[in-house]
């Protein structure tokens, strides 16, 4: 009877810290809530001096000069004729009358801090820039080129009402859209071209260092001011072509612009500096 | 002794890396067996041989160049089906095909074999990498 009861106690015990211990994850389950604070405190730690939304400033917040080059270039920012440009294309109703607005929520105004999203009727990572040429195309305009100006002036203007929100990415509660942060990160790691560089060989391991003449950028925040003018491009670029540069520059081939792995990048590289402003249109050297 | 380079060989990368060119590796692999041969009969009929491979009889034909762009072609292929092409690889595809537009065959047979390399140099990353990847994540 005594033994009856005792084991009666012991299971009874055991059920109750079953279900008390949290469950048990794999070493290789994506936890993108815990890889954004460990991410965001790599570069805090990495560099003390500078406050989290200061990363979004990319290399000018690298150092004292360089900030100074930028306070002084924000007097009369180069990105400024872009931003007047998708001011005006933004408002122009295509030839069916609609606008760009129509297809956004919101009217399109101050919703950039929300794009990346993953779409879970069509299982995929819908980027900004994807966005807007479905739009043209749903509206019988032919898209733009993801890496011309036409691209960069419109989420530009985007960007611009915008300006100071978080980014606030979401992560919805469906495998389809972990496995495409899970893949976003892998990417993002990868060694990749002849030079067998990584995306975190740069801006990760060496942000603030110099690469030639340059001074490269923490990865926290990176997106944030996008798209930018850069004058070794002198004019703007989008995220697309800030993409496919960085892997012609390893002399990998680049994949075509808003190919899923560029897309899933993107998710990643946005969901990882949540709670950071955006700063975009950006100027960069 | 005056077979080998004295000169630095075209595959090495003066920044200290390798470019993967294992053309070069196997011009400088012969000079070294030719070394080590103890006859002097024989080294002088290897020697003879050698020479008379660098005339336009032994010189490589329109079929070799076909052969080896068609393997540099399908490693090129496997590695595109990756993800992970390389711009030097495309480049020196290019280069063997421009080679052989202009019947200069030797170069283009070279070419070819030097794209293949790559090619299988940016498999074998791409292989390697998906589990290696993890060793750089901020955790």
């Amino acid at each position: 009877m005594i033994m009856r009861v005792a084991i009666s106690f012991v299971s009874a015990a055991l059920a109750l810290a079953a279900l008390a211990a949290p469950p048990a994850i794999a070493a290789d389950t994506p936890n993108p809530a815990a890889d954004a604070t460990a991410f965001q405190k790599f570069f805090t730690n990495k560099f003390p001096k500078l406050k989290p939304e200061d990363f979004v400033n990319g290399p000018y917040s690298m150092n004292e000069d360089l900030h100074r080059q930028w306070e002084e270039k924000e007097q009369f920012p180069p990105y400024e004729f872009a931003l007047e440009t998708g001011k005006e294309m933004f408002a122009t109703p295509f030839k069916n009358g609609k606008t760009y607005g129509d297809c956004f929520p919101d009217k399109g105004i101050g919703i950039r801090q929300n794009y990346p999203y993953f779409d879970d009727k069509e299982g995929k990572v819908i980027t900004l820039e994807l966005a807007l040429n479905r739009c043209r195309e749903a509206n019988g305009e032919p898209p733009f080129s993801y890496v011309k100006d036409e691209m960069a002036s419109l989420t530009a203007y985007m960007a611009f009402t915008s300006r100071g929100k978080p980014f606030d990415i979401k992560i919805p509660d469906d495998p389809r859209a972990l496995e495409a942060y899970q893949k976003g990160k892998e990417y993002f790691y990868t060694r990749r071209g002849q030079l067998n560089f990584s995306c975190a060989t740069c801006h990760v391991q060496a942000p603030g260092e110099r690469i030639r003449a340059e001074i490269l950028a923490p990865a926290l925040g990176i997106l944030n001011a996008m798209p930018i003018y850069r004058s070794e491009w002198s004019g703007m670029g989008t995220i697309s072509r800030r993409f496919t540069t960085c892997n012609s520059q390893i002399r990998g081939v680049p994949l075509s612009p808003q190919d899923e792995e560029y897309r899933d990048l993107e998710y990643y590289l946005s969901y990882v500096s949540n709670g950071l402003p955006i700063s975009g249109p950006g100027a960069r050297p | 002794m005056s077979m080998i380079r004295k000169s630095m060989p075209s595959g090495h990368d003066t920044m200290g890396g390798n470019r993967f060119s294992l053309a070069t590796n196997a011009e400088r692999v012969c000079a070294e067996i030719m070394l080590k041969i103890k006859s002097s009969t024989m080294r002088n009929l290897i020697a003879a041989g050698l020479i008379a491979c660098t005339t336009p009889a032994c010189a490589a034909s329109e079929a070799d160049f076909k052969t080896a762009y068609a393997a540099a072609e399908a490693a090129e292929k496997e590695a595109g089906a990756l993800r992970n092409q390389w711009t030097t690889t495309e480049a020196m595809l290019t280069a063997a095909k421009k080679a052989a537009e202009a019947s200069q065959f030797d170069q283009a047979v070279a070419s070819s074999k030097e794209a293949e390399a790559l090619a299988k140099a940016s498999i074998f990353q791409a292989t390697s990498e998906k589990q290696r990847w993890k060793d750089l994540e901020i955790r």
